[in-house]
């Protein structure tokens, strides 16, 4: 196992529960955003979405979730994960920075 | 120059490039043979990460299968992408931080148990090797289609370059040709479909050309989508953009899609990537980098599939002998596509029973020859002697040209440059080699780390071990290499298998093994043997044992042995989920270790596991 900080320190331990349920929170809303392009827009309402067009283009709108729109969405669902993950582990590596010189 | 020339000039300089590679990068300890030393920079890891994903299949058949499909091939499109958001969110960086080698790795260690570790082990093999007889098959076929060697030479030939950059330099080896194998891909992926979308569409961008109108239709704008409908209406096919068609009911599309994605964030040699890069916060980027780099094609191949549909058939209806396009002509000799005319000397590609385009899919030469005979007798006596062959390959569900074609004639029937037709036959054996390599790495570490380092012999010291992980990669080449020569009949079938047994073991024992931490030995095991078993006795007793698909009692329609993986996920944390609360807690060091994990920080230098 990889060394880092002590997670036996009490304080060190909630600090890594406030971590974990903010990562949750994140990762919740974004697997809602991911089933709901792909198998909200893309399968179960595809056939509803179908009598719209994507404005201005020959796309049904269910066919371009499915085939297209879904895969867009997934890739912006990585990098908002990436992005949001970046800030909140900044935040925590603060925090550990604080608990550190408290000592 | 002809397209053979530069085929061989293609083909010649992109394997001396791998071989270059392969020197430059040789290693000499296990860290630089298993996980590349895990110093890949994240966007070369997501580079190396899509050319491992993106096979043979992807690259030749997906966009071919689509084609056909419709909205249907959605499955395909939204399944092997969208199982890159659960790998980023559920499952890399987690097992970034745990750091060891392997899948079964982490299996072993969370849940303490080496049988949670063998069976892991088997997965691990098991979904490989499916998945590598593939790839040496489709290396072959390449090669026999575009420079007319035997499939045997192909298959040795892409052997022995595998065989060379995989055992000198191991997963560093592999990582960085597959970095050169992408570019390679992308590039004979692309070219051949901005060309084909600005012939029709005007437009280079193939995503946006999809949903445009097309240009020269007698001066009205008809949207290519509303067009290729139109087309598919008259010859009695049904819509292209229309849902749930045919035995693609609303459950089938939904569970296959499912099974998929769950399928694609477990399989083995996609979560081994990840132990590859220095950080977590790398093992983040490097998801997002992947899924960028596959969506370039993913996004690409639905315009293929439609594009090529609306040339195929509009460059084959009503011609006759004389007028038939010369990508006919090229491709009716490998038997991919074959015109059998019902006497007024005019194609007609349809739905219905006057059909006269077909494949010859497995049938023998001498067997398609006596069709043919009897056809043309058939043909001259106006039906008094001899057979119409029409009836006789619908028999045989031979109707519709073979689906490779879509993309490997694509660029021929719109007519482009013959070193753009050479390109994709460079780009096909990149998506081939790049995926086996990835695969065979798994098999030798799987071999050499889980099962000789971790269980029989612990105190093996570096050499001893890298010597093993190089000996069996050799030897996995060579079996994957029989395999694409003496291809067993059931590989087309067993893909299903390989994504049926990732999405019900390895994918729920993860993600419960970093989420949860009251989730012990005993549920973990008894839920992975639960997903696997039942998996697997549903397709193999749905394939080779006739058994009609199940409906749950809950849908129109059985749901196709595709799509099982789904519930055999549900099953595996069901089973879990109720033996939990029976059964012992996990230890206290595993518990640790799920709070190891979870902490994302780390100290990034001169880490080693305890005891290596």
């Amino acid at each position: 196992m990889t060394a880092g900080p002590d997670l036996h320190d009490p304080a060190i331990h909630a600090a890594l529960e406030r971590y974990w349920r903010a990562n949750l929170r994140i990762m919740v809303s974004l697997l809602l955003i991911w089933a709901g392009v792909s198998f909200g827009c893309g399968i179960l309402f595809a056939d509803w979405l179908n009598q719209f067009r994507l404005p201005f283009t020959g796309f049904p709108l269910g066919f371009w979730f499915a085939q297209q729109g879904a895969i867009v969405v997934f890739v912006l669902c990585i990098l908002v994960y990436c992005l949001a993950m970046n800030r909140l582990d900044r935040r925590h590596h603060e925090e550990l920075e604080r608990l550190a010189r408290r000592r | 120059m002809s397209t053979q020339a530069w085929t061989f000039i293609f083909v010649g300089t992109t394997f001396a490039l791998y071989l270059t590679i392969a020197w430059l990068t040789r290693v000499k300890d296990t860290q630089g043979f298993f996980v590349a030393g895990r110093g890949v920079p994240a966007p070369a890891n997501g580079m190396a990460i899509a050319s491992d994903w993106m096979s043979a299949a992807s690259f030749i058949s997906m966009a071919g299968i689509i084609s056909v499909m419709g909205y249907a091939g959605s499955v395909y499109l939204m399944g092997w992408t969208g199982g890159y958001v659960l790998l980023a969110l559920l499952i890399a960086p987690y097992l970034r931080k745990f750091g060891h080698y392997t899948v079964p790795d982490f299996v072993g260690d969370r849940f303490d148990s080496n049988v949670a570790r063998l069976v892991a082990v088997v997965c691990a093999l098991f979904i490989s090797f499916t998945y590598v007889a593939g790839q040496m098959r489709g290396v072959g076929v390449v090669f026999s289609r575009f420079l007319e060697v035997d499939i045997t030479v192909g298959v040795m030939i892409g052997m022995a370059i595998v065989f060379v950059y995989a055992t000198l330099g191991g997963m560093r080896g592999i990582t960085w040709t597959q970095v050169a194998q992408y570019w390679v891909l992308i590039t004979a992926f692309l070219i051949p479909a901005i060309a084909i979308s600005i012939k029709l569409t005007g437009i280079p961008l193939p995503q946006v050309g999809l949903g445009s109108t097309l240009i020269g239709d007698g001066g009205q704008a008809v949207y290519f989508l509303d067009k290729l409908n139109q087309i598919q209406v008259d010859l009695g096919f049904s819509r292209y953009t229309d849902t749930f068609v045919g035995t693609w009911d609303k459950a089938n599309v939904f569970f296959v899609t499912l099974a998929l994605m769950i399928g694609t964030a477990g399989l083995p040699h996609v979560i081994v990537r990840f132990y590859t890069v220095p950080s977590v916060k790398a093992a983040r980027w490097s998801a997002f980098w992947a899924l960028l780099f596959i969506a370039m094609l993913y996004l690409t191949a639905p315009a293929t599939a439609a594009f090529a549909r609306y040339y195929m058939i509009e460059s084959l209806n009503g011609q006759a002998e004389e007028t038939l396009p010369e990508w006919f002509e090229n491709w009716e000799r490998t038997g991919l596509v074959q015109w059998f005319d019902d006497g007024d000397g005019r194609v007609l590609y349809s739905a219905g029973d006057d059909n006269e385009i077909f494949r010859s899919g497995s049938l023998g030469g001498p067997e398609l020859a006596a069709i043919r005979q009897d056809h043309q007798r058939w043909l001259d006596t106006g039906g008094v002697t001899g057979a119409d062959a029409r009836p006789v390959l619908r028999g045989k569900g031979l109707s519709g040209p073979d689906r490779d074609i879509i993309v490997l004639a694509t660029p021929e029937m719109a007519e482009l440059a013959t070193w753009i037709i050479a390109l994709v036959a460079a780009g096909g054996l990149a998506a081939a080699l790049s995926t086996a390599s990835g695969l065979l790495l798994v098999i030798s570490s799987s071999v050499a780390h889980d099962v000789y380092f971790r269980i029989i012999n612990p105190q093996a010291d570096e050499k001893q071990r890298l010597l093993v992980g190089r000996s069996v990669i050799g030897l996995a080449v060579v079996v994957a290499g029989l395999f694409g020569v003496y291809p067993p009949g059931f590989v087309s079938q067993v893909v299903a298998f390989a994504f049926g047994l990732a999405a019900a073991s390895f994918f729920p024992t993860i993600v419960l093994g970093i989420f949860s931490k009251r989730v012990g030995t005993l549920p973990a095991t008894a839920g992975m043997v639960a997903g696997i078993g039942f998996t697997a006795f549903y397709i193999i007793a749905s394939v080779y044992g006739g058994m009609a698909p199940w409906t749950f009692g809950l849908f129109e329609r059985g749901i196709s042995p595709q799509g099982i993986g789904a519930f055999g996920a549900l099953l595996n944390f069901v089973v879990t989920f109720v033996l939990t609360p029976f059964s012992k807690p996990p230890s206290e060091a595993a518990r640790d270790m799920v709070d190891q994990v979870r902490e994302p920080e780390m100290v990034e230098t001169g880490e080693r596991v305890p005891g290596l």
